[in-house]
């Protein structure tokens, strides 16, 4: 078999689809077993925190990134290399507090929903991208770095793009990132 | 490639995941295997359909198995299948001699027991795919030595 330039960047997309429709059975197997949107999304963000605590490895041997100053430099660096490396898209972020410690991310094309038309009417509060938000909340905490991520908008609710926003709790501690 | 590492990592939390509910449930291990390959069956149903889109019509059972082996196998997993046997009455017996999902867990017969759930969704999205394009079928899997499977 030839491997034509056009048939690798294709076989890339299938993989990018093979994920994307693993996690849509998931979410459909989720729905079938629990009856309340809570605790699917539950569910989803438990599995996005574990998923997350092994991803930062991969990310940070993959990309080899200097340690982040500030939290804003952190918010840029998930929204411009991670959302990049994985999911090919890049958000935009922008600072929604004046403390410097909430960011949002603005998607306008979310991959993981591609093949996902709308919500079906009796799961009108399922987060289905929760698992984002979990693998984020798990990668930062695996850098020392406690947040909480929670959806603010979401284009299958309704709303005009999708945004995740990142609140960080804590400052990083300085000791901790001297001794590595 | 990125998209693996996602992929692996969310293929075994799906795994961990469904058998740490039912353990809480009633804890039947039969059905979060049959949950596991339903779900792969769904989605080799839609992967093969975006795959096939512009190949040609296949000419046989022979070529369909040889078409899985070779481009399914290698867009999902990064490597052909090493070795495809048959009885030329309907059954094929691939083997993969270093299957990603299992090369993280062990490399040789520790935690044998657990291989079979890994296997149930790749089984799944084999019988998914040739379903879709047209064989029923009923697709089993053997594991004797990690990470080589059958």
């Amino acid at each position: 078999m030839s491997w034509s330039p056009g048939r690798k960047q294709e076989n890339h997309k299938i993989s990018r689809e093979l994920f994307v429709l693993t996690y849509g059975a998931l979410v459909a197997q989720l729905c079938k077993d629990y009856e309340k949107d809570e605790e699917v999304n539950t569910c989803l963000d438990k599995m996005g925190y574990s998923i997350g605590v092994r991803l930062i490895d991969d990310f940070l041997a993959r990309s080899s990134v200097k340690k982040c100053r500030s939290y804003s430099e952190t918010a840029d660096m998930i929204a411009q290399v991670a959302f990049k490396t994985y999911l090919g898209v890049t958000p935009s972020v922008s600072c929604s507090s004046a403390a410097g410690n909430e960011f949002s991310l603005i998607l306008d094309k979310n991959p993981l929903v591609e093949f996902v038309e709308e919500l079906p009417a009796e799961r009108a509060s399922l987060c289905y991208c929760n698992l984002l938000c979990g693998v984020i909340r798990g990668a930062l905490e695996m850098v020392h770095l406690a947040a909480e991520v929670t959806f603010l908008q979401d284009r299958l609710k309704g709303d005009a793009v999708t945004e995740i926003g990142i609140t960080f709790l804590r400052k990083p501690e300085d000791r901790k990132y001297k001794r590595s | 490639m990125a998209d693996e590492a996602l992929f692996l990592l969310l293929h075994s939390e799906m795994v961990a995941g469904l058998y740490r509910a039912a353990e809480l449930g009633e804890g039947e291990n039969g059905r979060c295997t049959t949950k596991l390959e339903s779900m792969g069956f769904r989605v080799g149903q839609g992967l093969i359909e975006r795959f096939t889109k512009d190949t040609a019509r296949f000419k046989d059972e022979l070529d369909i198995m040889k078409f899985i082996c070779k481009d399914f196998w290698t867009t999902v997993f990064k490597k052909q299948i090493d070795n495809l046997r048959t009885n030329h009455q309907g059954i094929y017996v691939l083997q993969d001699n270093k299957f990603r999902l299992l090369t993280q867990m062990s490399a040789g017969k520790q935690y044998l027991e657990h291989a079979p759930k890994y296997l149930a969704f790749t089984c799944g999205l084999i019988r998914g795919g040739l379903s879709n394009l047209g064989i029923k079928s009923i697709v089993t899997a053997e594991v004797s030595s990690m990470p080589a499977c059958k």
